[in-house]
């Protein structure tokens, strides 16, 4: 990217702010990010902190001042309302007209609705940006009941904030145990189990019909498809999430669900690219999703773009999928693809869960081959670098149980189950004989060099 | 808990706390007209039972996933006025302690019979400062057992500060003056405890202990320059900071719910080299300027080493670490002293940035930037600006208290010991850029 070209890049999330770094780390091109929601980047998964009273909204923006002024990325906080694609400009509300060479849309996610009667009733609203948060501050002042409509990621976080305040939480979950759609029974039952446990009511198998209001015209009570009614002063909507394309309809942009992009986030007119939660891939490569809507792959979003508008010519490949999130006081990491459901007798499956159902560790393979597919952590931490190495090399079931007692990454103190998982796994490969060897963390990570020495390893 | 029962043990817990600050100003005030020891001791059971039917409750109430929760929104925790409240109480308790100690005659009476009992020996204001002192560890060492009891990490760490402070800290030096041994602290060194080293500690320890107070030397020495660089090889300056040291053990007890009030801008940590390295060579200095003084007979230097001595004792000694250190704590948080005074720090902190095996390692691509392990890092430490580029924290003011690591809402901080080669490797799952905050 040559000095005199001006980058702008609409959204500052994840996204948008890794590839103003890489491209820093790269090239000395004027960058500017453009923000209607925030002055500065913040961490979008701590929003959910700044509720609860465990940081103030300044501990969630992850760079100080100085950090962008020595870097020269300027922020500009101002709203896009149109751009022009032929001039090479942007309408902004207060800045007026503004030139790009480049320009990057980063511009996210918003919330879907399914047009339920009441869903405009004061006290019914998602959680996605830092105005929803303000919104929802001001929203749950003293009120003693909320409902939530939605058992995913989105949804558990909010039940937590409000629970957080002693507001008592009912979740409306369409599957028949909580996030269902995503994890297997096993452990869809735990992470129920704790979530009940922790005194939030999930009304399983019930979907939202309508909210009615008071005569004030703020929500009063929530009506489920069963006809129950769950009195509430607050309904928060986490039934998923669509990019946040609308400004850009009808502007020669091609657009489907999200902005269409190849693997090099082009979009179909030049010098213009998309990242993030608001690109979709035209041709998805098979099996691979078409919007990737993660903080993680954000991230390589913008890393990979940096890399091509520099001169690479590398497309953009995920490698092992990996995910993590904390249901109340469980934490959950996954890597490779553990599906909710699957053919045994295609697949199996290691399983160890703790009798207190507070933990469970899942390797999942491929029975003819034995080839890993992936791994599913509730209350276990695993080293990334290792399991990363593993999918990646198509470690088979009995290679990973060989290296078994490195991966580990739980604190120092906390009881290893691994011993139990090989105990299991002896049980199912009898003929299977005990690794030679204990490896160590430390002897894998020079052995297969997961590491790396220098910074600007981009 | 049932909500009512809760409510009722906290208006309880509150009305003892009340009355026996009465008791205990009575005993401060009015030691001469009434019992000092009736009032003295009334005071300090009531604030022992006041002081756990607050702490108990209200912990186990708690669920373990809410620890945190309102620490960013409570008055008391966000230098609200109880917050400069309690910091002028505990000031004002240290500057009677240091230079007015005949006002707090009415609790050395009060103590006297424990003093007599465990010491054998009359009580003091030093007496009655540790006894205080190691009752604030205890009753908050609680506090932090129930608040953590998810994390053995801290359960186990919790417990071992709490017995080096009532063990090494309070009842050994009382055996010892029992027994008419010099007074003694087992868990403290040079250069923290600079005088262990300076020759008239030495002499009077030689002279009064006999064998014992060879021993006593002898140990000071060996921890200070051998134990020390061997042990925070292995395990960094944990093993001392966070374990062992008395001023750790009230940080990581009383001083917790204040850790999220550190500093965490450049600035500080410009200000944290500035002050903490000059004071380790002040006393290098001290220490050494006394020995030639000693050794050639006060000939060479006079009294200025010994000008030295007391000047290091009363600025750094005593304002910094009493009523800076600890009396700022709801104010600067609970790790002042040991971020920007302790010479020990200092020491420690060199030898784990350049000669140690720990380390806290980063979860591959995992951090999502969120910042509690920043927020709570009682030294201030930004650990997110390493987290985020996948890289491990590495830095000599980190005494490895382990909160970043238990915080982390995704788990990706690990506090190890591994090999030195390549220990400031980061992941190869995130691309990261070399700017550092401070070169």
């Amino acid at each position: 990217m040559q000095a005199e070209k001006h980058v702008v890049v609409i959204g500052n999330g994840i996204a948008g702010i890794t590839l103003a770094q890489r491209l820093r780390a790269r090239s000395a091109s004027r960058i500017t990010i453009i923000s209607a929601e925030s002055a500065t980047h913040f961490s979008r998964p701590a929003l959910m902190y700044v509720y609860m009273g465990h940081m103030r909204r300044q501990d969630i923006t992850p760079y100080p001042d100085w950090y962008w002024k020595e870097q020269q990325i300027t922020q500009l906080q101002d709203y896009v309302q149109t751009i022009d694609f032929a001039s090479k400009t942007l309408q902004l509300r207060q800045n007026g007209s503004f030139r790009y060479d480049v320009l990057v849309l980063a511009t996210g996610s918003s919330a879907v609705y399914y047009n339920w009667e009441g869903q405009h009733l004061k006290g019914v609203q998602s959680l996605i940006t830092m105005q929803d948060l303000e919104l929802m501050q001001q929203q749950t002042q003293g009120i003693k009941q909320a409902v939530i409509v939605g058992g995913g990621l989105i949804g558990i976080e909010m039940a937590e904030m409000l629970q957080s305040k002693g507001i008592a939480v009912s979740m409306l979950v369409r599957d028949n145990l909580y996030w269902r759609s995503n994890l297997p029974v096993a452990e869809a039952e735990l992470v129920t189990q704790h979530i009940q446990n922790c005194g939030i009511t999930l009304q399983l198998q019930e979907e939202l019909a309508e909210l009615t209001g008071d005569d004030t015209g703020r929500v009063s009570a929530a009506k489920t498809q069963s006809g129950k009614v769950i009195p509430c002063q607050f309904a928060g909507v986490a039934t998923g999430v669509k990019p946040t394309i609308d400004f850009l309809k009808n502007t020669g942009l091609e657009l489907d669900k999200g902005i269409l992009v190849d693997y090099f986030f082009r979009t179909n007119i030049e010098d213009v690219y998309a990242i993030g939660d608001c690109a979709q891939f035209k041709d998805p490569a098979p099996g691979q999703p078409a919007l990737e809507q993660l903080w993680y792959t954000a991230r390589q979003h913008g890393e990979v773009l940096a890399a091509n508008l520099c001169g690479s010519s590398k497309p953009y490949n995920r490698g092992p999928w990996f995910n993590s999130a904390k249901f109340l006081n469980i934490e959950y990491q996954t890597y490779g693809f553990v599906p909710h459901d699957w053919d045994e007798q295609n697949y199996g499956s290691l399983y160890w869960e703790h009798a207190a159902k507070t933990k469970c560790i899942r390797l999942f393979y491929e029975r003819e081959t034995g080839l890993l597919k992936g791994i599913n952590l509730l209350g276990v931490r695993y080293r990334h670098d290792l399991c990363h190495h593993w999918l990646q090399q198509n470690y088979t079931i009995h290679q990973v149980m060989q290296e078994l007692t490195a991966v580990n990454f739980d604190s120092e103190f906390f009881q290893h189950y691994e011993p139990v998982l090989l105990q299991q796994y002896y049980q199912q490969f009898p003929d299977r004989q005990a690794p030679v060897k204990q490896h160590s963390w430390w002897n894998l990570r020079q052995r297969f060099s997961l590491f790396s020495e220098k910074a600007d390893n981009c | 808990m049932h909500q009512n029962l809760y409510l009722y043990f906290r208006r309880l817990g509150h009305a003892l706390l009340i009355i026996s600050t009465i008791c205990l100003l009575v005993c401060i005030v009015g030691y001469q007209t009434f019992d000092p020891v009736l009032w003295g001791w009334s005071g300090i059971l009531l604030l022992i039972v006041g002081s756990l039917l607050l702490i108990v409750p209200g912990r186990l109430r708690e669920h373990v996933a809410h620890q945190n929760n309102d620490i960013c929104q409570q008055q008391a925790t966000t230098r609200g006025w109880s917050a400069w409240l309690l910091g002028v109480v505990l000031t004002g308790f240290y500057v009677l302690l240091y230079w007015f100690p005949y006002t707090l005659q009415g609790l050395v009476f009060a103590l006297e019979p424990l003093s007599q009992w465990l010491r054998q020996k009359p009580s003091d204001h030093w007496f009655v400062y540790g006894a205080f002192y190691t009752l604030a560890v205890m009753l908050m060492g609680v506090h932090a057992l129930l608040k953590y009891r998810n994390n053995r990490y801290h359960l186990i760490r919790t417990c071992s500060v709490i017995f080096f402070q009532l063990g090494f800290a309070f009842i050994l030096p009382g055996l010892l003056l029992a027994f008419n041994k010099p007074e003694f602290y087992f868990s403290y060194f040079w250069p923290l405890k600079y005088d262990y080293l300076f020759p008239s500690t030495v002499g009077y320890l030689v002279d009064n202990g006999a064998a014992l107070g060879v021993f006593m030397v002898f140990w000071g020495a060996v921890v200070s320059f051998v134990a020390t660089p061997v042990l925070t090889y292995f395990y960094g300056k944990r093993w001392y900071c966070s374990w062992v040291c008395g001023c750790g053990g009230l940080a990581e007890t009383a001083g917790d719910p204040y850790r999220h009030l550190s500093d965490k801008s450049r600035k500080a940590w410009q200000w944290e080299v500035a002050i903490i390295y000059p004071i380790l060579g002040f006393v290098i200095i001290t220490t050494l300027a006394l020995w030639v003084n000693s050794w050639s007979g006060g000939s060479l230097l006079g009294d200025l080493s010994g000008g030295f001595a007391r000047t290091y004792g009363f600025f750094i000694g005593s304002i910094f670490s009493g009523v800076i250190g600890v009396g700022f704590y709801p104010i600067m948080g609970n790790r002042v002293w040991c971020r920007f005074g302790c010479p020990m720090a200092a020491y420690l902190g060199i030898l784990q940035k350049h000669f140690s095996r720990f380390r806290i390692t980063t979860n591959g691509g995992q951090c999502i930037s969120c910042g509690n392990c920043s927020t709570y890092c009682e030294m201030g430490i930004d650990v997110r600006w390493y987290a985020q580029k996948g890289e491990p924290i590495i830095r000599s003011s980190c005494v490895g208290c382990g909160i970043c690591a238990h915080v982390c809402p995704r788990g990706v901080l690990k506090l190890e010991n591994g090999p030195r080669n390549d220990r400031y490797a980061g992941t190869i799952l995130i691309e990261r850029d070399s700017l550092q905050i401070l070169s």
